[in-house]
C-alpha cells in the first residue's frame, strides 16, 4: 500500500510561492497554496519591466504560473485565521471556513512598499507632481502617458532614492536593496519615453550589487544621459505651476544645491508585510527587529524558522530581488523536502574562535 | 539712505536652473567618454595640481556640470595635462581631452 | 495641491490645550515691539470670551534669548523657569500659557528635560530653594497663546464683527502664515498640525474666511535665531533669510503675513523696510509692503477693536491698505495720538518703502 503524500501548505501564491509549490509538487508531495488576493503573482503584477534585462514581467509571472500543476489546489483570497499543531501535523482554519491538514507550512507572504505620505517633507499626497516609483511603474504597465497633474510633459524627472530605507526618522534603517537598480531602470525607460527631458537622481549611494547591475548604470549615464547628484533631497516646495523645488545638498560640490523639477519619483522601498507580525504571533515565530521573519541561520539555514515544520522563503525573510526569491524558494523547497524525509538537521553550527 | 553697518548675505545655494549649464553641453558633445563618470574622485587623488591647488579634475567636471563657470575659470589653468588621471580613471574617461575641450570652450565663450 | 493630504497630516498631531484657568507670562519682545498685541489677548479672551486668564506682576523673562546666545547657562535658565512655575503653584494655577514661541520652546525642552532626566529636576528644585526659597509643581498643561485662540477661534470668529474678506471683490484675502521655529521644530508633537505643515495659524485665518498660501520657502526661519544677529555686522546674515522667504512668497501676491512668535514679525516688518532701503524692492502692492500681524492683533481687528489700540500704528510696513481690503474703519488722525488724545509726534517717512 502506497503511503499517503505528506502535503504542505504555502501561504503566499507570489513568486516565491509558485517557485516553492512547484518544486514540491515535483519532489512528490501534495501541495496547497492559501493567497490572499484574486490571483496568484503578487508584486509581479504590478510590475512592467524587470531588471537587469528590462524584460517584461509577464514573461516570468506566466513562467511560473504555466509550470503549475493542475493538481495543486489553490484557495483564492483566503486568509489564516487559526492554526494548530497535533504532533507533527498542522490543521489550519481559513476565513471563508475552509480548513486544511499538513505535515509543513511554508510562508511566503512577500512585502508591503513603504507609504511614502509618512516622509511629509517630500510632499506624497499633498503636492501634486510627486509620485512614487510603484506609481511610475503602474503608469508604464497600463500604457498611460506619462504627464504632471496639469497635463504638461515632463521637461525634468528628479528620482529620489532611500524613500524609507536606511531611515531612522521612519523606522526603517535597513537597505532595501532594490530600489537604486530599480531607480536607473526606470530613468532609462522615463528617457525613451520623453527623449528631451532631463532625468536627474539624488542619491546617497548607487548600490548595483546584482549581475549586471553596475552594466545599467553605466548604460544610463552614456546612453541616456542621467545624471547623478549625490545628496539626499532633504525637502520638496511647490512652485505656483505645480513643478516641484528640492532642496539637496551637493555633497560633491559641498555647497547646497536648489533644482525645479516637473515631476519628482520617490524610490520607495521594502516593509515586511503585514501578515509577518500576524503570523509570527499565531505560529510563535521569530521576526528580526525590523520585521521581517528571522530565518534560522543567516548563512546555513535562511528557510527553517527554527519552529518544527514552519519554514519560510522569499522577500518575507527580508528585500530581496527576484532572483534571489525564486532562489531562496527553491533552497526552501529542499530544505522541507529533508525535514519530511527526516533527515537529521545539526543542531548548532559549532563556533570557531 | 541710511547706513546699516551690514549688507544682504548672498546665498552659497547652486542654483542650477539659472546657471549657464551650455559649456557642459559642448563639452560633453565632443567627448562624451565624459558621461561616464562616477565622481569617484581616482583622479583627484593621483593629481600632480591637485596636491598644490585647489585645482582637481573632478571638481573641473563638476562645477562645469552645474554652471558655476567662473569657477572654473579660475582654476582649470592650473592643470598640466601630465596624465595622471587618464591612467587611473576606473571608467575609461579621456580626461586630457575634457580640460583641452573645456579650455576650448572658455576661450570661445570669452 | 492636495488638500485632503494636508488634512491627514493634521490629524496626526493633535494636542490637548487647557479650557481656562490660564497662567499668562508675557514675553520681552512681543511687550516692546508690539505693545498692544498682549493686552488684546487679554481682552478676547477675558471680556469676550470669559476666561481666567492670571497673570502675576513678579513673573520675568525666561531667559530665553540669553540662554540661546550662550550668555545663560541651562541651570539659571532652569531656575528661573522653575521659579515661573512656582509663582504659577502658588496662585493655585496649572496651566501655563506664554506668550512667546521661544518661551514655549523653552518650557517644553525642560519639561522633557526633567522627564527623561529626573535629576535634573532635582537640581532645579535645590537651585531654586537655595536662592528664593521657592518650591514649585510642574504645570499639568502647557499651551502657547496662540495655541489658545486656535482653540477658540470659532467662538471668535462668532463674535466677530469682521471677516477675513476683500470688501469689494468677496475673494478672501491671502493670507501667508509663518510659524516660529521653536513651536514645533523640535518637538512636532507639541504643535498643533506637526513640523511639516502646522495647522495653528492656518487654523485660525480659515476660521476667519481667509485663505492660507503655501509658498516655497514657508518652512524657512526668519533669521531671527539670536546668536547671530547681537553683532550689527552678522545681521546680514539674519536680513538674508528674511529676504529668502520674501522673495518666496512675493509671486503669489499676498496681503498679509501672520506669525505666531513675537521675533518673526519683528524681523518680518521691520526688515521689509531695511530692504527696501539697500535693494529698493518692495514685496506688497504698489510699492507698500505686505503687513505683518501676530495672531493676536488679527484677531483683535476681526473683533472690530481700533487699529491703534491694538498697537498697528507701531509696525514699520503700514497696514492700512490691509484694513482697507476688509473694510475696517480707522481714524488716520488717531494714529499717533496718545490715550488722552495728545499727539506723540510722527515717525520718518521712509525714502523708498510706502507709508501711509
Amino acid at each position: 500500500m502506497m503511503e499517503e503524500k505528506k502535503h504542505i501548505a504555502i501561504i503566499g501564491g507570489g513568486p516565491a510561492g509558485l517557485e516553492s509549490a512547484e518544486n514540491l509538487f515535483d519532489l512528490g508531495y501534495k501541495v496547497t497554496i492559501i493567497e490572499l488576493s484574486d490571483s496568484l503573482g503578487g508584486k509581479l503584477n504590478n510590475w512592467h519591466r524587470l531588471f537587469p534585462d528590462r524584460r517584461l514581467s509577464k514573461e516570468i509571472l506566466n513562467h511560473l504560473k504555466n509550470k503549475l500543476n493542475r493538481n495543486i489546489q489553490i484557495f483564492y483570497n483566503s486568509t489564516v485565521i487559526k492554526t494548530t499543531r497535533k504532533e507533527d501535523k498542522f490543521f489550519i482554519e481559513l476565513n471563508n471556513s475552509s480548513s486544511l491538514e499538513c505535515d509543513a507550512v511554508l510562508l511566503t507572504v512577500g512585502f508591503d512598499l513603504f507609504n511614502a505620505s509618512i516622509k511629509e517633507e517630500y510632499g506624497y499626497g499633498i503636492y501634486d507632481n510627486v509620485i512614487t516609483s510603484a506609481d511610475l511603474e503602474y503608469l508604464f504597465h497600463a500604457n498611460k502617458p506619462l504627464l504632471t497633474k496639469q497635463g504638461k510633459t515632463p521637461e525634468k524627472v528628479a528620482f529620489i532614492h532611500c524613500v524609507g530605507s536606511r531611515d531612522e526618522k521612519v523606522g526603517n534603517i535597513y537597505c532595501s536593496s532594490v530600489c537604486c537598480v530599480t531607480g536607473v531602470k526606470q530613468a532609462m525607460e522615463v528617457k525613451q519615453l520623453l527623449p528631451h527631458s532631463e532625468i536627474l537622481m539624488f542619491y546617497m549611494d548607487i548600490r548595483m550589487y546584482g549581475r549586471f547591475y553596475e552594466d545599467l548604470y553605466l548604460e544610463a549615464q552614456e546612453k541616456y544621459h542621467v545624471q547623478f547628484i549625490r545628496g539626499r533631497l532633504s525637502e520638496t516646495a511647490e512652485n505656483i505651476d505645480g513643478s516641484l523645488i528640492l532642496k539637496a545638498d551637493d555633497t560633491l560640490a559641498g555647497c547646497p544645491i536648489k533644482v525645479n523639477a516637473d515631476l519628482v519619483v520617490l524610490l520607495v522601498g521594502y516593509v515586511p508585510s503585514k501578515y509577518c507580525s500576524s503570523l509570527s504571533k499565531m505560529l510563535h515565530i521569530k521576526c528580526e527587529k525590523d520585521g521581517f521573519f528571522a530565518p534560522c541561520d543567516t548563512h546555513t539555514d535562511r528557510n527553517f524558522t527554527g519552529s518544527p515544520g514552519i519554514f519560510i522563503a522569499g522577500a518575507c525573510t527580508g528585500p530581496k530581488n527576484l532572483e534571489a526569491t525564486l532562489a531562496d524558494a527553491r533552497s526552501a523547497s529542499i530544505t522541507i523536502h529533508k525535514y519530511l524525509l527526516h533527515v537529521p538537521v545539526l543542531e548548532q553550527i559549532n563556533k570557531v574562535g | 539712505m541710511n547706513s546699516f553697518g551690514f549688507s544682504i548675505n548672498k546665498d552659497n545655494v547652486i542654483d542650477y536652473e539659472n546657471n549657464d549649464r551650455s559649456l557642459a553641453e559642448i563639452v560633453l558633445a565632443r567627448e562624451p567618454s565624459l558621461y561616464r563618470c562616477i565622481q569617484c574622485g581616482s583622479c583627484t587623488g593621483a593629481c600632480s595640481a591637485g596636491a598644490f591647488t585647489d585645482y582637481n579634475f573632478r571638481k573641473m567636471h563638476l562645477l562645469m556640470r552645474r554652471g558655476e563657470i567662473r569657477l572654473l575659470q579660475q582654476s582649470v589653468d592650473k592643470c598640466m595635462l601630465c596624465g595622471k588621471c587618464q591612467l587611473v580613471c576606473p571608467r575609461g574617461i579621456n580626461t586630457r581631452n575634457v580640460i583641452r575641450q573645456i579650455r576650448l570652450a572658455l576661450l570661445k565663450l570669452n | 495641491m492636495i488638500n485632503e493630504g494636508k488634512i491627514r497630516v493634521w490629524k496626526d498631531y493633535q494636542k490637548e490645550i487647557a479650557d481656562d484657568r490660564y497662567f499668562y507670562v508675557r514675553s520681552c519682545i512681543r511687550q516692546n515691539f508690539f505693545p498692544g498685541a498682549e493686552k488684546t489677548f487679554l481682552r478676547i479672551m477675558r471680556d469676550e470670551l470669559r476666561k481666567d486668564v492670571f497673570e502675576d506682576p513678579r513673573h520675568t523673562t525666561c531667559t530665553g534669548i540669553a540662554y540661546h546666545t550662550d550668555i545663560v547657562p541651562l541651570e539659571t535658565i532652569m531656575t528661573t523657569v522653575a521659579r515661573q512655575f512656582s509663582l504659577m503653584t502658588e496662585n493655585g494655577y496649572e496651566n501655563i500659557v506664554p506668550s512667546c514661541i521661544t518661551s514655549f520652546g523653552i518650557y517644553t525642552e525642560i519639561l522633557e528635560l526633567w522627564e527623561h532626566h529626573p535629576e535634573w529636576e532635582e537640581k532645579a528644585k535645590n537651585y531654586l530653594f537655595k536662592s528664593t526659597g521657592r518650591e514649585f509643581k510642574k504645570p499639568k498643561n502647557l499651551a502657547h497663546s496662540s495655541d489658545v485662540i486656535f482653540k477658540y477661534r470659532n467662538e471668535i470668529a462668532h463674535l466677530a464683527k469682521h471677516c477675513l474678506v476683500n470688501k469689494e471683490t468677496g475673494q478672501p484675502i491671502r493670507v501667508v502664515e509663518h510659524i516660529g521655529c521653536h513651536y514645533s521644530r523640535m518637538f512636532p508633537q507639541k504643535g498643533i498640525g506637526g513640523a511639516e505643515y502646522p495647522f495653528v495659524l492656518t487654523g485660525l485665518a480659515e476660521a476667519f474666511g481667509g485663505e492660507v498660501i503655501d509658498y516655497p520657502e514657508r518652512r524657512a526661519c526668519c533669521g531671527f535665531g539670536f546668536r547671530q544677529y547681537l553683532v550689527q555686522a552678522n545681521r546680514g546674515y539674519s536680513i538674508a533669510c528674511s529676504k529668502k522667504k520674501f522673495e518666496s512668497m512675493a509671486p503669489y501676491k499676498p496681503d498679509m503675513i501672520i506669525t505666531n512668535c513675537p521675533g518673526c514679525p519683528y524681523f518680518l516688518d521691520r526688515w521689509q523696510y531695511v530692504i527696501s532701503e539697500m535693494e529698493g524692492t518692495t514685496y506688497g502692492a504698489n510699492g507698500y509692503g505686505i503687513p505683518v500681524l501676530t495672531f493676536e492683533e488679527l484677531a483683535g481687528l476681526m473683533m472690530g477693536y481700533n487699529p491703534w489700540d491694538i498697537g498697528l500704528q507701531m509696525h514699520q510696513v503700514s497696514v492700512e491698505p490691509l484694513l482697507d481690503k476688509i473694510g475696517i474703519e480707522y481714524d488716520s488722525h488717531d494714529k499717533y495720538c496718545d490715550a488722552e488724545g495728545i499727539f506723540m509726534g510722527k515717525p520718518e517717512i521712509p525714502e523708498i518703502l510706502k507709508f501711509c
